[in-house]
């Protein structure tokens, strides 16, 4: 019952790992061709896979892991999805119902450990509710604010001893859940008028943009306004990294002009992004100019951190089509002489010191360089994977993103070992299309035993290690905020990836020169059906700059190890 | 300032731990919680009361509000509304100190429901305020045992918390 209500819900590939709770589903699976089920190495790197189908489409996607040690392995993945709202079902194993709470083999309490990093969660208690259960998964799962959903299924559920009529319901109604369709027309309205009378606007845009499929309105509207943008980490790829209204990233490690005209705003229209800590900085000192309007589908998020001056609930790409209406028919026009000045000063920041790293005359890489090549070789247009840690800004801040759906990392847990599984799980579904994980030799070593899945299904994505020896996010707070003390930074006696990689059947190739390094790239995604690990050599000094100054407002930054606004 | 939410959710198995877990998760305080089936055997009525400012409260009811399982959430010190709590307390009762303990129950409007020649335990209904009110006034009387329900609370007038 379990793979057909998969089946009929249109799941084409689950990620999973077997185990002695799900023996039942798992012959269930052999003998059928509809769902085909994807074996990964460890259960992180499944739930990543899941995550990264859903990131790169929209849909939920499925994890499937035995109980026990299965599940609590799939614990960071589920949160990570949980705190991106990523939606995602998660199927795990359970003890036959009778041994529950006796601390059976392999038993783990999944519905309380899981309870605080899902969106919901179910257990079957009876096997006819099996695919109403399903239904309610997916249903839950990928409307509103989209989140993960665990199904906990004891092993005796899917063995049952009568026979049920199996029946997938077309839909589901809860009479709790409600998703919200479309915003208040009146809110809409003053925002729209409050929109059209500022003189330092900004548009900031998150993560709800691309989950909500707000890209092309977001588009328009900015077009239509004339009026600056600037994406969180979740929210890169929503506007075009290359258009002339971007103005990069906000927040920590956002550009210096985004930053600067966030502070010297004086409206900001905030989409599917939450004020983050990460952007806001310190929330005291946060754009003390600003009024506020912040649309967002989970009411939970507005004025959570900054107050709202108007608050607008609803799904980012119905509320901004009512704008978008309302503004062409509006007889008011944005304050063009304002918007004249604005855009000088923001040109200002722009050449003053946007998107800036210094290189020496030595042919030594730095990592940002080697994105922008990325960027280069791959047009702006690949999936991009990325870890955590100092290659996963560089990315962020240098890859030029031309379409959403296509920036794909971990925001809000950071979870390293995220980068690889993510890139399998959006190659499994894109064959054709360029994907590359861009990681660190730390991160990488999280989830490495994924290249072993890579060979089973053939997943030729181009593997991008920024390897500069060392941890190096943490070794760059250290230096600054610790007096360089490199406690446990170092990452001594790394493997040799090349061969590490030959080992599992691909290619290795290293980089050492910044010479050499397009040659690499272009030789390396010319390599269609290979596997690609390129361990590139950059320098292990480089900070990741801007970097706001804790707790202090958003335009306080460095900009070089010995600049400061 | 405190408040008392009143909350509707599925009569299933974890909803309550869903409720529970929200407030150890997200660091808001608990005073009280009473929980118990309606008239209606698939909904359970829970009320909460609590201590925060009006961003603290709004979030509570958010969050709540997010929960699969809870179906309705009201604030009831947004309006008119009546408060009530059980409390049964068992005193050392012996010599004029009983009759004492019977003056003030009864001003308080008390009952004494159980009885040993050493003992009354009594039982009060009211406000929290009530209650504590009555603890004050028990004076040097020694408390053996003190039992509280949690406040439940309902909307004065028309207004219900209902499906
Ligand atoms: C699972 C996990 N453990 C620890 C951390 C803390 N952390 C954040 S970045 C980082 C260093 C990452 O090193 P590497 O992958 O080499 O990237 P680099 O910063 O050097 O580019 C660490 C340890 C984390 N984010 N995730
Ligand atoms: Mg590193």
């Amino acid at each position: 019952m379990v793979v057909r209500a998969l089946h009929d819900e249109g799941v084409k590939y689950i990620y999973g790992y077997p185990g002695g709770a799900l023996l039942h589903v798992y012959d269930a699976l052999f003998r059928q061709e509809d769902v085909q089920h994807i074996l990964v190495r460890h259960e992180q790197a499944a739930t990543h896979m899941a995550d990264a189908y859903a990131r790169a489409t929209g849909k939920a996607g499925v994890a499937l892991v035995t109980s026990g040690p299965g599940a609590t392995n799939a614990v960071t993945g589920i949160a990570t999805a949980y705190m991106d709202s990523i939606p995602m079902v998660v199927i795990t194993g359970q003890v036959m119902s009778h041994l529950i709470g006796e601390d059976a083999f392999q038993e783990t309490d999944m519905m309380g450990i899981s309870r605080p990093i899902v969106k919901h969660n179910f257990s079957v208690s009876r096997p006819e509710e099996i695919p109403t259960i399903i239904k309610k998964a997916f249903h839950i799962a990928q409307t509103g604010r989209p989140g993960p959903v665990v199904v906990d299924i004891p092993k005796d559920m899917t063995s049952p001893t009568e026979r049920y009529e199996y029946e997938y319901p077309k839909s589901v109604k809860l009479r709790s859940y409600s998703p919200i369709s479309r915003g208040h027309s009146g809110q809409i309205k003053k925002a729209t008028d409050l929109l059209l009378a500022a003189k330092r606007p900004v548009l900031y845009t998150g993560g709800g943009v691309i989950m909500g499929n707000a890209s092309d309105e977001l588009i328009q509207l900015a077009r239509m306004l004339n009026y600056p943008v600037t994406n969180t980490l979740m929210g890169l790829g929503g506007f075009p990294g290359t258009d002339r209204q971007f103005i990069g990233m906000l927040g920590m490690h956002g550009s210096y002009e985004a930053n600067m005209a966030m502070h010297h705003s004086d409206l900001i229209l905030a989409v599917g992004a939450r004020f983050d800590d990460r952007v806001t900085n310190g929330l005291d000192k946060f754009c003390p100019t600003a009024k506020i309007i912040h649309i967002d589908i989970d009411p939970a998020s507005i004025s959570k951190t900054i107050k709202a001056d108007i608050p607008i609930v609803g799904p980012a790409q119905a509320v901004l089509a009512e704008m978008i209406e309302l503004v062409a028919a509006s007889k008011k026009q944005p304050d063009a002489a304002a918007l004249k000045t604005w855009w000088e000063q923001i040109d200002e920041w722009r050449t003053r010191h946007g998107g800036r790293y210094r290189t020496d005359d030595s042919d030594k890489m730095k990592p940002q360089q080697v994105i922008e090549m990325l960027s280069k070789v791959t047009n702006g247009d690949a999936y991009v994977c990325s870890d955590v840690g100092q290659h996963q800004m560089f990315a962020a801040q240098y890859y030029k993103f031309n379409k959403p759906n296509r920036w794909i990392n971990s925001g809000g847990l950071g979870t390293m070992g995220f980068g690889l599984p993510a890139a399998m799980g959006v190659k499994m579904n894109f064959p054709d299309a360029d994907v590359a994980c861009v990681t660190g030799e730390g991160s990488i070593q999280m989830n490495i035993q994924e290249l072993s899945t890579c060979k089973q299904y053939d997943l030729p994505v181009k593997i991008i290690n920024l390897n500069n020896q060392s941890l190096g996010m943490v070794r760059q707070w250290q230096d600054m905020n610790y007096e360089s003390r490199h406690s446990h930074s170092y990452m001594k006696s790394l493997p040799d990836f090349i061969k590490l990689a030959e080992a599992y059947g691909h290619v290795g190739m290293k980089v050492e020169k910044y010479s050499d390094l397009e040659a690499a790239m272009r030789e390396a995604f010319a390599m269609k059906d290979r596997l690609v690990f390129m361990d590139i050599y950059v320098d292990p000094f480089e900070h990741v700059y801007p970097m706001q100054v804790p707790r202090g407002s958003m335009r306080d930054m460095w900009l070089t190890k010995t600049e400061r606004t | 300032m405190r408040h008392i939410i009143s909350v509707l959710l599925e009569n299933e198995p974890g909803a309550l731990s869903r409720v529970v877990g929200l407030f150890s998760q997200r660091n808001y305080n608990i005073e009280s919680l009473t929980v118990a089936p309606t008239d209606d055997a698939t909904l359970s009525r829970l009320t909460v009361t609590t201590v925060g400012d009006d961003r603290v409260i709004e979030q509570i009811t958010k969050h709540l509000n997010k929960l699969i399982d809870v179906v309705k959430v009201v604030d009831l010190t947004e309006g008119e509304h009546i408060e009530r709590e059980l409390m049964m307390i068992k005193l050392k009762a012996s010599g004029a100190n009983r009759a004492e303990i019977k003056r003030t129950a009864d001003i308080f409007r008390g009952q004494i429901i159980d009885v040993t020649p050493n003992t009354y335990t009594v039982q009060l209904i009211g406000a929290s305020d009530k209650l504590d009110a009555f603890i004050s006034a028990l004076g040097t009387t020694s408390i053996m045992e003190v039992v509280r329900s949690g406040v439940s609370g309902i909307a004065r007038g028309e207004k219900t918390l209902s499906l």
